[in-house]
């Protein structure tokens, strides 16, 4: 098995390969930690004319906080991001997550704007970036763009990205006064999650002043659960509580069956999730 | 800026000894050590990422050979299983999957053994590397608990040493 016939550029700067994009738009595929466009390229589901090769370009990679934001460059290492204590320090549930992605291995190549924009609806990430309200940075010969991850994350493996733009970093906000967490179900350790959740909460004086909550690995991108947040506004997040926001997240929850999981098993894993997540939020808030 | 090429010239270094060849740009790591270098010690099983067998070294970090391009490693320090000992003068690491019947049938173990030695080089303990590279490979002769009884014995000779 190997890929088929293609023409290869490992750039060694941005510009090269925005040149190299505008010139080969839709003919052309970036190649960034590779760890899920190269089985795509081995089993001939991906057939790119021209792959441009990201890994040798300086600077792409990086973890800085700018203003109220975490940013990440697109060719940060999963691993990088696992390790960083800048990460662990301002949003640990990103660490989590990104611990989360494959086995060593694949974390030592995946990268951050790769994992996402491939839009993989069981990746960790996206839902991450959904639950923060994230973004994106897109730039082209054109020029740059930052977009929001519910205009930029459109469905299975589809992002909003032109043929000619490439995604230069991740823009994951930190919220003060908010805690966030991540956990999911899968089968096997670093298996693609059956089902994953990303909360988080900000709670004042005993009460939830505002929740965000979003699913992911059960529908085409990574579902916010509206109305498990809006029904913890005001109230104390007590036990009650959250046998009551497991119970809406469940009812409220279209999830997708296949051969791994049925949809009503992955509503059931989403309720325990929200149970485990909201538990451990009371624990510490209190 | 650079035209994009169909065959390429390559320098790496491979378990210590310095190569120089050309390849297609679409050849696989894992095909280029196999078929190129005639090092089979590297085993390649789903050829997508499951299964964890072609592990290697790139930089001392570990990697599926099978999800990289031999373009893609130019310039750097590859080490395959043939690199970590040989028969009469195993390494400790295998060594210990030896002295523990850390495999039966033996198709998995390479990139067990490249994960593992990856693993340990970066600084992680026992008890994470049995929870996360066993993880990351398949063994179908089922023979984990094997694997980590040599990793923990691995563990325990190192640090008498």
């Amino acid at each position: 098995m190997r890929p088929g016939a293609f023409r290869y550029v490992s750039a060694i700067s941005l510009d090269e390969v925005l040149q190299n994009l505008s010139e080969f738009g839709d003919e052309s595929t970036l190649l960034a930690g590779g760890q899920s466009l190269i089985p795509l390229m081995n089993l001939r589901l991906a057939r790119p004319e021209v792959l441009i090769d990201l890994n040798r370009i300086p600077g792409l990679a990086g973890i800085d906080i700018v203003g109220d934001e975490l940013r990440i460059g697109a060719m940060t290492r999963a691993v990088d991001v696992v390790t960083n204590s800048t990460v662990a320090g301002s949003l640990p549930a990103l660490s989590r997550a990104t611990a989360f992605i494959g086995h060593p291995q694949i974390r030592n190549r995946t990268t951050i704007g790769g994992n996402i924009s491939h839009a993989d609806p069981s990746s960790e990430l996206p839902g991450v970036l959904a639950a923060l309200e994230g973004s994106v940075t897109l730039r082209s010969i054109r020029g740059e763009r930052i977009v929001g991850w519910n205009d930029f994350i459109v469905s299975t493996f589809t992002n909003s990205r032109e043929p000619d733009e490439m995604v230069v970093d991740v823009r994951f906000p930190l919220r003060t006064g908010w805690t966030f967490a991540y956990d999911e179900v899968a089968p096997r350790h670093g298996d693609y999650p059956l089902a994953g959740i990303c909360a988080g909460v900000q709670i004042v004086d005993g009460v939830v002043r505002e929740m965000r909550i979003v699913a992911v690995g059960v529908s085409d991108r990574p579902v916010v659960l509206s109305e498990v947040a809006q029904a913890s506004v005001g109230r104390e997040l007590d036990e009650t509580l959250i046998k009551e926001l497991s119970k809406i997240g469940r009812e409220e929850l279209h999830a997708n069956g296949d051969a791994h999981a049925s949809s009503e098993y992955r509503k059931w894993l989403i309720g325990t999730l929200i149970t485990r997540i909201l538990g451990n939020f009371a624990l510490e808030s209190r | 800026m650079n035209a994009p090429q169909t065959v390429m010239a390559i320098n790496l270094v491979v378990n210590g000894v310095q190569v120089a060849r050309e390849v297609e740009v679409r050849t696989l790591l894992s095909t280029f050590l196999r078929d190129d270098l005639g090092l089979t010690g590297t085993h390649v099983a789903c050829e997508h990422g499951v299964c964890g067998s072609c592990t290697i070294l790139v930089d001392s970090q570990s990697v599926r050979s099978c999800l990289l391009l031999a373009v893609q490693v130019d310039g750097t320090n590859v080490e395959t299983v043939e690199g970590l000992g040989s028969l009469g003068s195993l390494s400790p690491l295998q060594d210990a999957m030896w002295r523990e019947h850390g495999l039966q049938c033996g198709f998995c173990t390479p990139g067990i053994l490249m994960s593992i030695e990856g693993e340990v080089r970066s600084g992680a303990s026992a008890e994470a590397i049995c929870d996360e590279v066993l993880s990351g490979h398949l063994c179908r002769c089922t023979g984990y608990q094997n694997i980590r009884t040599a990793i923990h014995a691995y563990f325990a000779t190192k640090d008498e040493s």
